[in-house]
């Protein structure tokens, strides 16, 4: 081909460009209030391992209302990003039983159903 | 561009709207760049985006070039994006779209004329991921090979992809990455190892396993959200990658793997 091509640059903006891409970005902005959370959490074992006193002044700032703000997003965004994951599961491992495939929906709702059994679990024995 | 003075023969009491279309021009003889033109277009109210393109190369202007032949969704030839999101034109209804209707090339590929891309991304990527039956041995050579149902339904949804390179369009990997090998290229590698009668995986996993494979993709999965044919590439390179991960560790605990 001596005809000159024409070649289409992806726009800086592309990821605005439909609702789709921007709960993409969504999705991959979260992994940094839960990697902040999860900094946190090793920051209360540190605080935890100096002693009685460093970590009732951890608890009692963790208690502050900024630090509840931030909790409350970081759980937001840890919620959004299991909700979506697990929504996505039953593309990820389709199974066939028999001649059909499993539906969709109940892989999914496996998914959720493990998930809530699992919090619960750890709800009580770390209530307990 | 002027409205067309060719009536629309109006019969049954089918009404035409006016829709005003911006189609991508790009004449490489005469542009350095590209441009868009608008025509006035009466659309039918059956008619699809296809239909309009149709009327103005007959009625309007017939320098403009696109692909296009079975107009039933199985060619996989027409495709373009539609106000900015890719489709097969003869999908798209325009009583769906509103008064003012941009069509443009497939995004993300190279624009050869107008509408029309270059297909070789497709092409070429299909050849490097070797997307054809490699038998684990040889096949009978005096009856049927054959295949349960449960067998094809492991496949089938993949075997349904019509290389319109409408997930290409939609998926910013390919744009990003030039050597992406990108999505039907991938599903089609997944629908030939997920085929019982297949040996190939290994082989083509050195294509589908590298750099310029499954891990390009970041599960955006607009790929499977504009596929005409459900074929779902999103979930198949998921699917990849999770065979491909228990394949390393298959040979880092030494249990050879390779299949």
């Amino acid at each position: 081909m001596s005809a000159p091509l024409y070649q289409p640059r992806l726009p800086r903006g592309w990821w605005l460009a439909h609702g789709g891409y921007r709960r993409y970005m969504l999705r991959e902005l979260s992994c940094i209030p839960i990697g902040l959370f999860a900094a946190t959490l090793v920051l209360a074992l540190f605080r935890l391992g100096q002693g009685a006193d460093a970590w009732l002044a951890f608890r009692a700032a963790l208690a502050t209302p900024p630090a509840i703000a931030w909790q409350v997003i970081a759980l937001g965004f840890a919620l959004y990003h299991s909700v979506s994951w697990f929504t996505l599961a039953p593309r990820t491992m389709p199974m066939v039983v028999g001649d059909r495939k499993v539906p969709p929906a109940w892989i999914a709702a496996a998914h959720f159903v493990l998930w809530l059994a699992l919090s619960l679990a750890i709800l009580l024995i770390v209530g307990a | 561009m002027s409205v067309t003075s060719l009536p629309i023969v109006e019969g049954n009491g089918a009404t035409s709207r006016m829709v005003t279309f911006e189609v991508f021009r790009f004449r490489p003889e005469q542009d350095s760049a590209p441009t868009w033109q608008r025509y006035e277009v009466p659309c039918r109210e059956e008619w699809v985006v296809l239909d309009a393109l149709n009327h103005i190369k007959d009625h309007i202007d017939g320098t403009l070039s696109y692909r296009w032949s079975c107009h039933m969704a199985v060619c996989g030839s027409c495709g373009m994006m539609v106000n900015g999101q890719p489709y097969l034109s003869c999908k798209a209804f325009i009583r769906d779209f509103p008064d003012l209707i941009r069509v443009a090339p497939l995004g993300n590929l190279t624009v050869l004329r107008d509408l029309v891309v270059q297909q070789d991304r497709l092409m070429d990527n299909l050849q490097a991921v070797k997307s054809w039956l490699m038998p684990a041995e040889p096949p009978p050579a005096d009856q049927p090979y054959r295949q349960t149902p449960a067998e094809l339904e492991r496949y089938r949804h993949l075997s349904m992809c019509i290389n319109c390179m409408l997930c290409y369009a939609a998926c910013p990997q390919v744009a990003l990455n030039e050597g992406y090998l990108g999505p039907a290229a991938l599903a089609l590698a997944q629908r030939y190892n997920l085929d019982s009668r297949d040996g190939g995986t290994f082989e083509r996993m050195q294509a589908t396993a590298s750099d310029e494979g499954i891990w390009e993709c970041t599960f955006i999965g607009e790929c499977s959200e504009v596929c005409p044919k459900h074929v779902d590439p999103a979930g198949a390179i998921q699917q990849m990658k999770l065979a491909s991960s228990l394949d390393w560790f298959a040979r880092l605990l030494g249990k050879g793997g390779g299949s």
